[in-house]
């Protein structure tokens, strides 16, 4: 039987990873992938929760989590879209022009 | 290891041995069909009849050059054919192909027929049907070539198009089962109106069943909607680099494709293993006592399949604005129409 | 033991890739490998008996967003960009900071371990419990799902309509209709 600490540590490393590739990578799509790796470790708590205390919201969270993912996926990659017309660069430090 | 365990790893290699034979005999089919529908015989000269045609395709094939052009990238030229097959081997896991049996008292406890059944069954078919738009995704991208590029974007965003149609078609059908475990389906369907119908969904639902045809077809790029594999088959398509087993591997994956929709059409609308024809015989009765519906569910899976390869060479192939337009602005409305209608249908009769 | 198998398997795959899928300089491996952490965990939801959810886990994430995000890289041409970049802005090259930043996760995650190690409510089994069949049953999920959550599903499907049009609007190209 596994416990549930261990869950809980795999959906950290999870975000840690997650976390690292959003501070790290110098690719637009690479930092949206990263975004993704950590909504689907929090998924994995949600649903290691929920089979804890017995009961099924758990899973009807993940379920809104996966929901509002997909739109956030679809938003975001349109907005890569439109920035990659206008600079021909997927690297967040080609957008800096309203820096001082 | 028990007489039980071992039977059903027994059912399991007999269903994907039976699906790889499929796939050699519908090469022939399709080829014999289509010759005496064009008024010709089709290959005659391997072995009796032309029987003998697959295996000399597949030698063919075998014997081939394995080519991979020099700016293809590596991995993902070779992960593209063999994720194609794999997901259409994988999608039948769930199809459950005849009832129980006792292989004649030798087992303890009946056996399924099938290589799965979970209380799932039916996503599962549709998660891994989902995933077999890889394989053609990244056939055409990492070709390295224009032509491969747009037959792989153009044949992938067929498939994701036709999907929601044929999700929709399928969850009418679990409204009316009110399982969504695919063997659960098919024993809902056991039994006869009046004594004389068999109690098949399709009666229920034939606009579902024309939606899920349909969908199917596209799904698998078939028929009338094969533009992506056939305008180019004048110049290329997502397969263009591909030689030998690589290239066997495609349209293996594609007959097994046609197979998989055909068999869970078989299991959802026209009833599986129970019952032969649309209408009651005396044959459904011996079926029953010995117990042989696996050769009933064959002989509707060999129905469907032969209206498949009819349908090919039949009709004209649309064009692809015009095969996206009927997806999106047609067969999508319909088949929310038709969920809508059930939906009423079964509160209106169970409440 | 069929349990812990599976766990440490799909555990391990699902970790495992997602390092792989942040570390990979083209976007292609990363996307392909994060399809692979997508169904390591699919099987972990199998194994907290939530069939329904790792389905909709293949079928959304594996099956939809990820040929989003693959079509957004090959109409991009995403592939061939990073290979320069790559080997200036590595971390392992920058000095100082990435480097004890790493350190420091790795002394966290332990630390984080063996806390919740410690804490006793957490050491009861969640996988491989009795009453598996009445929590994952979608019957349910929907009868959950379609009273208490009712608001948080119509705020959603208006979510995606949302998102859909925006999509839309937003990858236009100038003066198109």
């Amino acid at each position: 039987m596994i416990p549930l600490s261990h869950y809980l540590v795999v959906s950290a490393l999870l975000f840690a990873i997650g976390t690292a590739g959003v501070f790290l990578r110098k690719n637009l799509i690479t930092i949206l992938l990263s975004v993704e790796i950590m909504l689907n470790a929090v998924n994995l708590s949600f649903v290691a929760f929920g089979r804890f205390a017995g009961t099924v919201d758990g899973q009807i969270i993940t379920f809104f989590v996966m929901t509002v993912a997909a739109a956030e996926a679809a938003v975001g990659l349109a907005l890569v879209i439109a920035l990659f017309r206008h600079r021909e660069s997927l690297n967040p430090d080609a957008f800096t022009s309203l820096k001082w | 290891m028990n007489v039980q365990l071992l039977a059903q790893f027994i059912v399991i290699f007999a269903a994907f041995f039976l699906l790889v034979n499929m796939s050699a005999v519908l090469v022939l089919a399709e080829r014999k069909v289509m010759g005496f529908m064009q008024q010709r015989y089709g290959p005659y000269l391997v072995g009796p009849h032309g029987m003998l045609q697959p295996f000399a395709d597949i030698l063919k094939l075998l014997m081939k050059e394995e080519l991979r052009p020099k700016g293809a990238d590596k991995w993902l030229f070779t992960l593209a054919p063999v994720l194609a097959v794999t997901t259409a081997f994988a999608a039948f896991a769930t199809v459950p192909f005849g009832g129980q049996t006792t292989l004649f008292g030798l087992l303890d406890q009946p056996l399924k027929l099938g290589a799965a059944d979970v209380n799932v069954g039916v996503l599962v078919i549709f998660a891994i049907t989902s995933m077999g738009v890889y394989g053609i995704v990244l056939a055409g991208w990492s070709s390295n070539s224009k032509y491969a590029l747009f037959g792989g974007l153009r044949a992938s965003a067929q498939m994701i198009s036709y999907e929601l149609s044929y999700a929709t078609a399928l969850a009418a059908i679990i409204m009316l089962a009110g399982s969504m475990s695919v063997r659960e389906m098919v024993d809902t369907q056991a039994g006869y109106w009046f004594g004389v119908i068999p109690k098949w969904y399709v009666f229920i639902q034939p606009v579902g069943f024309i939606i899920y045809f349909i969908a199917g077809v596209a799904e698998t790029n078939r028929a009338p909607f094969d533009f992506p594999e056939a305008e180019q088959e004048l110049v290329a398509g997502f397969n263009t680099e591909y030689s030998s087993v690589r290239f066997a591997l495609f349209p293996q994956a594609e007959y097994i494709n046609m197979v998989t929709v055909a068999a869970v059409a078989t299991d959802l609308f026209l009833g599986g293993w129970h019952g032969l024809l649309p209408f009651r015989t005396p044959l459904d009765g011996l079926i029953e006592y010995w117990n042989v519906g696996w050769l009933v569910f064959f002989a509707k899976i060999g129905g469907i399949l032969f209206f498949y390869i009819w349908m090919r060479w039949t009709v004209p192939r649309y064009r692809y604005d015009q095969l996206m337009k009927f997806g999106w602005k047609w067969l999508l409305p319909a088949s929310v129409l038709n969920l809508l209608a059930t939906a009423a249908a079964v509160l209106y009769f169970n409440a | 033991m069929l349990e812990s198998l599976l766990f440490y398997v799909m555990s391990g795959l699902a970790v495992g890739a997602s390092a792989l899928v942040i570390g990979q300089r083209n976007p292609m491996y990363s996307v392909m490998l994060l399809i692979v952490a997508f169904a390591a965990l699919a099987g972990l939801y199998i194994g907290l008996d939530a069939p329904f959810v790792a389905m909709a886990q293949m079928i959304i994430y594996a099956g939809a967003i990820m040929v989003l995000f693959l079509f957004v890289v090959m109409l991009l041409n995403a592939a061939q960009e990073d290979a320069a970049e790559w080997d200036r802005t590595h971390p392992l090259r920058r000095p100082g900071f990435a480097r004890i930043g790493v350190v420091l996760a790795l002394l966290f995650v332990v630390e984080l371990g063996w806390a919740l190690a410690k804490v006793a409510a957490l050491a009861s089994p969640v996988a491989g419990r009795a009453d598996g069949a009445v929590v994952g049953s979608v019957r349910e999920m929907g009868r959950v799902l379609f009273s208490q959550y009712s608001f948080a599903f119509e705020a959603t499907s208006i979510l995606i309509l949302v998102a859909m049009v925006g999509a839309v609007v937003l990858a236009r190209r100038e003066g198109d209709a």
